[in-house]
Order: structure tokens, then sequence, then C-alpha cells
């Protein structure tokens, strides 16, 4: 028996299954919608709210990613309101941190600053916070800098759930978050880190970089974990 | 039609937005055939005159900024944020993480550099440093805002022309760097 059921994305009826994720059949059928934190790959956690669609028979917005898709469910995914909520909260990621494009490695090569320009970002209309934030310079290869975080937990994600070493966690509450290594210690003195490189490759940002990047030349690849899992879950 | 009157302001900024304006050129001939620059570091005018556009390099650091800005703003139609320091505080924004007294001690007491440094005096032949460094738009309206450090040559032109032909620039166009 098909346990196929339809539901309406942007007018559109598509076809869906159990299980599956709102921004999955948006995928399927075709509907673009900005990410940040998602990684084909890892799981899904909805750190940082980019997804977010309008769900008829609900009041909140609800990430596309984190949300299974429901018979007969109307959901818009680029209506006004959506899109007023998206480039506030991608301001929001600039205003947090200390993200200096200028003198960026990721600079040109960064998801956050695509995605802005994307969404039409062309000054960020709330105060910069400023925070005091750290680099660590301890590990022999990367480099981390707290000053370009978004805490999207890819990192964290990727290390604990593809590598399995779970080097990487997050501390603190709201803005005062921040990515640990083990247990908020130097990554260099970190037990756990294999030094495979993952966490670099994913990083959408320019917090995690390896050490020979050239500013503005850095290159990330974050396909490559997706294929990785893909070829594990795959093996003969 | 009379000619616009366009005015290039330098605050906290390296002179490097002016440095790429002036790459323009000889498109510098487009323009001249529809402005006037009345303002600019490169003209020496004491006042800030009345004028159409004024592009604006740098951020606000001091008081002296502070007041100048508002005074072109008043005095200026269409105010444009030229340049990432401008737009977002960029490089001249980095000592704001930094408590004010101790940004000054560094550079006029512990730099290796000075012999027996002090720090000089605010209001005295120097202005006074603001607490913290500001982009443009939180202290006046701003028209439009052009990204890069340096924004290139290119873009600056596109910019300048179109606002020139009272038209809207479109910045999606560059690539930006």
């Amino acid at each position: 028996m098909s346990t196929k059921y339809s539901v309406t994305i942007d007018g559109k009826t598509v076809e869906a299954g159990p299980k599956q994720t709102i921004l999955d059949v948006c995928k399927t059928a075709g509907v673009d919608i900005m990410t940040l934190c998602y990684l084909e790959g890892v799981s899904n956690v909805g750190a940082c709210r980019l997804c977010l669609v309008e769900v008829e028979g609900t009041q909140k917005l609800l990430p596309a990613c984190t949300t299974t898709v429901a018979p007969n469910q109307k959901i818009q995914t680029n209506t006004d309101k959506l899109k007023q909520y998206r480039k506030m909260t991608l301001e929001l990621f600039f205003s947090e941190r200390n993200h200096i494009c200028s003198v960026c490695v990721a600079n040109n090569n960064c998801q956050l600053q695509n995605l802005a320009r994307e969404a039409g970002v062309d000054h960020i209309r709330f105060p910069y916070i400023f925070p005091e934030a750290h680099t660590d310079a301890s590990h022999k290869e990367f480099m981390m800098d707290h000053n370009r975080c978004i805490l999207c937990t890819r990192c964290v994600r990727v290390c604990d759930e593809v590598e399995g070493a779970h080097t990487w966690d997050v501390m603190g509450r709201g803005y005062q978050s921040r990515i640990i290594s083990d247990f908020d210690q130097p990554w260099g003195d970190s037990s756990t880190c294999t030094s495979c490189g993952k966490c670099v490759e994913v990083c959408p940002v320019g917090a995690l970089w390896p050490k020979d990047a050239m500013l503005g030349h850095l290159k990330k690849s974050p396909e490559m974990v997706t294929e990785l899992v893909h070829k594990r879950k795959h093996r003969s | 039609m009379s000619k616009k009157k366009v005015a290039t302001i330098w605050l906290a900024g390296c002179s490097g937005c002016h440095m790429s304006l002036l790459d323009i050129d000889e498109r510098i001939f487009d323009v001249a055939k529809l402005a006037d620059i009345v303002k600019s570091p490169v003209v020496d005018t004491k006042e800030f005159p009345d004028c159409d556009i004024a592009l604006i390099e740098g951020a606000i650091a001091s008081e002296e900024h502070l007041e100048d800005i508002k005074h072109i703003r008043a005095h200026t139609k269409i105010l444009v944020s030229m340049g990432d320091c401008a737009v977002t505080g960029n490089v001249s924004a980095l000592r704001n993480m930094i408590p004010l007294n101790d940004v000054l001690l560094r550079a006029y007491v512990e730099a290796p550099s000075n012999v027996d440094g002090k720090i000089p005096e605010a209001g005295k032949g120097v202005s006074r440093l603001l607490p913290r460094v500001m982009p443009l738009h939180e202290a006046v309206k701003i028209d439009f805002f052009i990204p890069g450090c340096p924004p290139s040559a290119d873009l600056l032109f596109y910019c300048l022309f179109e606002l020139l032909n009272d038209r809207i620039p479109v910045v999606e166009k560059f690539k930006l760097g």
C-alpha cells in the first residue's frame, strides 16, 4: 500500500512521504529554500532559522529542515514576511560577532556573505555588539576564530556523527554561547581530535580554516562530507 | 541641465576608497560633464557646501567625525556610505573590542616607537575619540551603500554615474572583494 500523500508548496501540489522533512520535499519539488546550518549527511538541528516556512493552521514559523510534512499541509516558502525575517536573521549574524570580511580568509568564499547578498542585505540595521571573542591557534594545522563563528554547529555534528570523535561541543547560553573543544581546552591540547579536518571543510564561514590558507583564498568542500556519508552507507 | 554638485569626504578610513575613486582614470571626464566636485580631499574648500551627492569614506570614530557627518547630512540630498568602514565599521571599528584607554595607551605610550610618550589631551589639537566606532547609518540616514574594501573603481564609477543620471545603482552586478 502506498503511503504517499500530497502537500501544497507555494500553491503547487506535490507528492510527499511520511518522515520526509519539508526541506526534503521542497528539494525534490525544485523549490529553493535558503539554508545555512543544514548539511546533507549530518543530522538537522534548525540552528540558523533561515529555512523558516509558513504552514497554514499555525502561527509559528517552522524550520523546514526539522519539520516533517503532514498530509494536505499547505506550506509557503517565500512570503514577504519570510523574506523580512530571513534578511533580519542574516543581519543579526553579522551584528552578533565581529565579521570583518576585508580581513577574513573566507572573503568571497563565505556562505554567510553569499546569502546576505542574495537576501539583499546592504547594511546591518542592528547595532553591532563587538563582543570580545578569541582565536585559538593552538592546533598545529588549523585555526578557530570565534569572531567569525555563527554557531551553526556543523563542526559539532560532523565531528560527532561522521568522525566519531566528538571533540567539539557548545558551551554557554544565548549570544554568549561558544563552540568548545573537549572541556573548553585549547584545540591543540585536545586528546580526542584526530585532526581529520572535516569540521574545517564544513564550516560555512571563516571560523575554522587551515593555517596555510591565504587571505580571501580559502576554498572549502562541505560536499566532501556528504559524499563520504553516502559512500559509507552504500559499502557492500 | 545644470551640473550636479558632488562631494567626497574622508572620515575614519585609510583613504583606500579615495584611491579607488582616483582609479576611475579617464572616466573622470564623464563625471565632469555631469558634475562639479565641490568638496573633497583633493579640492581645497573649507566649509562643506550644499551638494547633491556626497560619497563618504570611513566610519565615525571621533566627536569631530560625528559633528561633520551631521552637518554633511543637513546639506546633502543623496548621502552615500562608500566602502566597508562607512558601511560596517570594518577595520576602523576593530578597536571596539578593546577599552578606549587601552587603545590610546598602546598607540601613544606602549608602542616601541614612542619615547616618553603620553596620551594627547582631547580638544587641544586632536579631537576626542568616541568610546565606540560606528558605521555612518548609526548616526545619520544613509541613502545608498557601496560595499568593498575598497570598492573597485568600476563599482564606484558605476554607482556615481547612475546616481548622477538619477538612477538607482544595482550593486549585485559586481563581484565584491
